[in-house]
């Protein structure tokens, strides 16, 4: 009984560790910015841990680069077993805007399984408590793929073998498909 | 000493009152300024590229999937939101809005693709030939000129305004 209680009241705080891989430390401050009394995540037990073997969470920020990957997969091999790693800013998520340099090995998931992305550049600090929120399952992801179609053609367009006319004129209706 | 000292810190975080934002239930609203996440319209792009010529972490991708359409997608996955897209867009076919709630578990959540008809000849189906150097400086897009009066319309917000550059031509913008 005492076990279901303290499941029921503990399971969902998470300790993170705060793992920069060569960002440029505009992520770092919004997730400092995240901990202060602000926009308190204390009160989703939430707790930044200074030592990945602490941790359940590791909030990835900055692309993995050639001198920081192999650090990268250690800090993430040192967590115990039910981990979760947030991809947080553009960096992490995609490789940011210099992912085509030489330095740069790419995103985050290229070293480490990644689990939840946040993007932004860099995101705001209520972006972040969002993403941890769905991760959590406090609310609902906002966000689908989305898929536009142009349905009506600009212009009309005829086939040239019904571009003849007879009689003294002759109206052509839009066509769909040549 | 010690129960003093903690009656002054309770006296002062009483004064200061509590500061801490309601986030997940109540969103505070975001500053004017704010660029959020990019929103494509359809039905203003003609599939100029520009965008994607113009996207400093080369995050749209044009390419043509037969004569007349053309895709253009928005991954989503390194935009910064520099907002340089919709600076430039000649029809402001991008807006960004201030949705910033972007967080998700699967990295494809951000895509946004369009297809676009591209215009070719009517006749021929090819495209068109380039304009040359002087019409290309007056005129981008698409026209729609007055048939009744028999006169020039310039549909296009992207041409130069100012001065025009050949005299005897009348330009009008509609």
């Amino acid at each position: 009984m005492l076990k279901n209680l303290c499941q029921k009241m503990f399971g969902r705080s998470l300790w993170v560790y705060h793992a920069n891989s060569g960002g440029c430390n505009g992520c770092d401050i919004e997730v400092l910015n995240v901990l202060t009394p602000y926009y308190d995540v204390e009160r989703f037990g939430i707790k930044l841990v200074g030592s990945p073997r602490h941790a359940d969470v590791m909030l990835c920020q900055g692309p993995a680069m050639h001198s920081t990957a192999r650090a990268l997969k250690r800090a993430y091999d040192a967590m115990p077993a039910p981990k979760l790693v947030f991809a947080i800013g553009s960096c992490a998520c995609g490789g940011g805007i210099w992912f085509d340099s030489y330095p740069v090995l790419g995103p985050v998931e290229r070293v480490v399984p990644v689990n939840y992305y946040i993007p932004g550049c860099p995101p705001r600090p209520e972006a972040i408590i969002y993403g941890v929120a769905v991760a959590v399952g406090l609310v609902d992801k906002k966000t689908a793929p989305i898929q536009l179609k142009q349905l009506v053609l600009p212009i009309p367009r005829y086939h040239p073998n019904e571009l003849c006319g007879s009689g003294e004129m002759v109206v052509y209706e839009r066509a769909e498909k040549v | 000493m010690s129960v003093s000292s903690k009656l002054k810190e309770t006296l002062v975080c009483l004064k200061a009152g509590r500061v801490t934002l309601p986030y997940p239930a109540q969103a505070r609203p975001v500053p004017e300024k704010f660029r959020g996440r990019p929103i494509f319209d359809v039905t203003k792009c003609t599939g100029c590229a520009g965008c994607a010529n113009n996207c400093p972490a080369r995050e749209i991708l044009v390419f043509d999937i037969c004569q007349e359409i053309r895709v253009l997608e928005y991954s989503g996955l390194r935009c910064t939101y520099c907002g340089r897209c919709a600076d430039l867009c000649p029809e402001k076919a991008i807006t960004l809005s201030h949705d910033f709630e972007t967080g998700t578990d699967s990295i494809h959540d951000n895509q946004q693709r369009l297809e676009i008809f591209m215009s070719t000849c009517q006749r021929c189906g090819r495209c068109f030939e380039e304009p040359s150097a002087l019409e290309e400086l007056k005129m981008k897009g698409y026209r729609l000129d007055d048939l009744a009066n028999d006169r020039w319309v310039f549909r296009s917000r992207s041409y130069l305004e100012g001065e025009p550059a050949v005299e005897d031509i009348p330009i009008e913008m509609d």
